[in-house]
């Protein structure tokens, strides 16, 4: 794990919907730079957590600090904090009725007031940090699903963000497209990116991740650098999860 | 005199066609006049009500759904004649041409904002949480990313239902706008023939026919592949 300044504070986060409780009180410190892996069964809450870190749910209680900033008060300019919190999507989310390079800069212009000139060549320079410098004058579904999802990243990338959340971001791929997707990823991580990633992708965790969470009903069972939690975890329910996956 | 003779005499009759084609003429400038004025603040009307609505205020939709299934249910005939003959009586006089000018602006609104009520409802999820995540706001989200494909998924039945409502500017004709109908059924009440009418007639397919075609030219042109 790298010893950098916690970038994202999470403390006894619960969320319900209705009476199902999702989260049960989750406590987990990003630091800087860190790439963390969250893997668990589906219904553990793994989805529901990425996104009460940007609250497009609104979490039942607990705290949030994100980058010296309480992410749950009520307060909070969410619009200015969604700015340095990027989002990536297991169905991409692309606006189809704009280009990639439209994609891309819609915010830019939009959000962070810039001109269409400025706009454009911060997009291209995002899209051609995803491999897709060719591609700006494409509609999404002019685009493989791999493209897709590499014009969603250049998409939250092109805010400049502090930290992107992925979540599932190759689960909706075909095989043999997910590779340039992992590509990119790893690309960022080489630039000293901050990931929170969930993700069953278990040779990309071995290879690029700094830590792996493993959820399960709404709680963590058990976390630490990948040789431990997929090699060699300490607790049965983790040593289930990871026999399934890895059969 | 034979069948084809007399067909053309009730309704081709030259002499009629040569005195009544001015007053035609100028229906069809009444109608196009107020077919131009419903598709714009009908549209209008119906684009800013779906754009309220999603909001969700709940007492402002409640009121908006209860205009709207109102001139959705009503028949437009009723309507006009309500107003006309009735808003004299509480202090309001509007000419007959502005009375079918709103009931129909009304009853196009109500139809487009249900169009792209179901347009902004059927634009997907994740759409809205990809804008908001890169902190666009509710309303830029709606301007930017979800009006834009609500309008584009409504734009066949929009087509539709804004050709079928600006026909009905013929039911002008009851209250005296002298509309394409008015002019030939006026004139065709002085000569007992029926040429005025078949004159109307034409009048309203020379009108028409364009917007049909154009409508098509929108909905192809506006059609986009699905990814």
């Amino acid at each position: 794990m790298t010893s950098a300044q916690p970038l994202l504070v999470i403390s006894a986060l619960t969320k319900s919907f209705g009476a199902t409780e999702v989260l049960r009180g989750i406590d987990l410190t990003i630091a800087e730079r860190e790439l963390t892996f969250i893997i668990g069964p589906s219904g553990s809450g793994k989805s529901t957590l990425l996104r009460c870190a940007n609250r497009l749910e609104e979490p039942t209680s607990g705290r949030i600090v994100f980058d010296g900033v309480d992410v749950t008060a009520p307060a909070t300019d969410l619009n200015r904090l969604r700015r340095s919190m990027g989002m990536v999507f297991q169905s991409f989310n692309l606006y189809p009725h704009m280009t990639a390079l439209g994609n891309v800069g819609l915010a830019l212009r939009k959000v962070l007031g810039k001109s269409r000139a400025e706009a454009d060549s911060i997009a291209r320079q995002s899209l051609a940090d995803v491999g897709l410098a060719d591609k700006e004058t494409s509609y999404p579904n002019e685009l493989s699903g791999g493209q897709q999802q590499r014009v969603a990243i250049a998409r939250a990338l092109a805010l400049d963000p502090k930290i992107v959340l992925f979540d599932e971001p190759t689960s909706a791929l075909d095989p043999e497209l997910v590779g340039s997707v992992l590509a990119v990823m790893r690309s960022l991580k080489a630039r000293g990116m901050t990931m929170l990633v969930v993700s069953h992708e278990m040779r990309f965790a071995r290879d690029a991740a700094d830590r792996v969470i493993f959820m399960e009903q709404g709680r963590i069972v058990e976390q630490g650098p990948p040789e431990q939690v997929l090699s060699n975890p300490q607790e049965a329910r983790t040593r289930a999860f990871v026999g399934e996956l890895t059969r | 005199m034979s069948n084809w003779q007399r067909f053309l005499e009730t309704f081709f009759d030259p002499a009629m066609l040569a005195k009544y084609w001015p007053a035609i003429l100028k229906g069809m400038a009444v109608t196009l006049e107020l077919g131009i004025a419903v598709v714009v603040t009908g549209l209008g009307l119906g684009l800013a009500l779906a754009c309220i609505r999603s909001y969700r205020w709940r007492v402002l939709n409640w009121l908006i759904v209860m205009l709207v299934d109102a001139f959705r249910a009503l028949p437009p005939l009723v309507a006009i004649l309500l107003l006309y003959f009735g808003l004299p009586n509480v202090g309001i006089n509007l000419s007959s041409f502005a009375v079918l000018w709103l009931v129909l602006s009304l009853v196009l609104a109500a139809f487009s904002e249900e169009i792209i009520w179901a347009g902004i409802t059927s634009t997907s999820k994740g759409q809205w949480e990809a804008a908001r995540s890169t902190g666009l706001t509710f309303s830029q989200t709606l301007v930017w990313i979800i009006l834009p494909q609500a309008i584009r998924l409504g734009v066949p039945p929009l087509t539709n239902r804004t050709i079928a409502i600006v026909k009905n500017t013929a039911l002008g004709t009851v209250i005296g706008v002298p509309e394409i109908l008015n002019q030939a059924t006026t004139a065709q009440s002085f000569t007992g023939n029926a040429t005025p009418l078949m004159m109307g007639a034409i009048a309203y397919l020379v009108l028409f026919i364009p917007v049909v075609v154009a409508g098509r030219w929108i909905e192809t042109r506006f059609a986009w592949k699905r990814a």
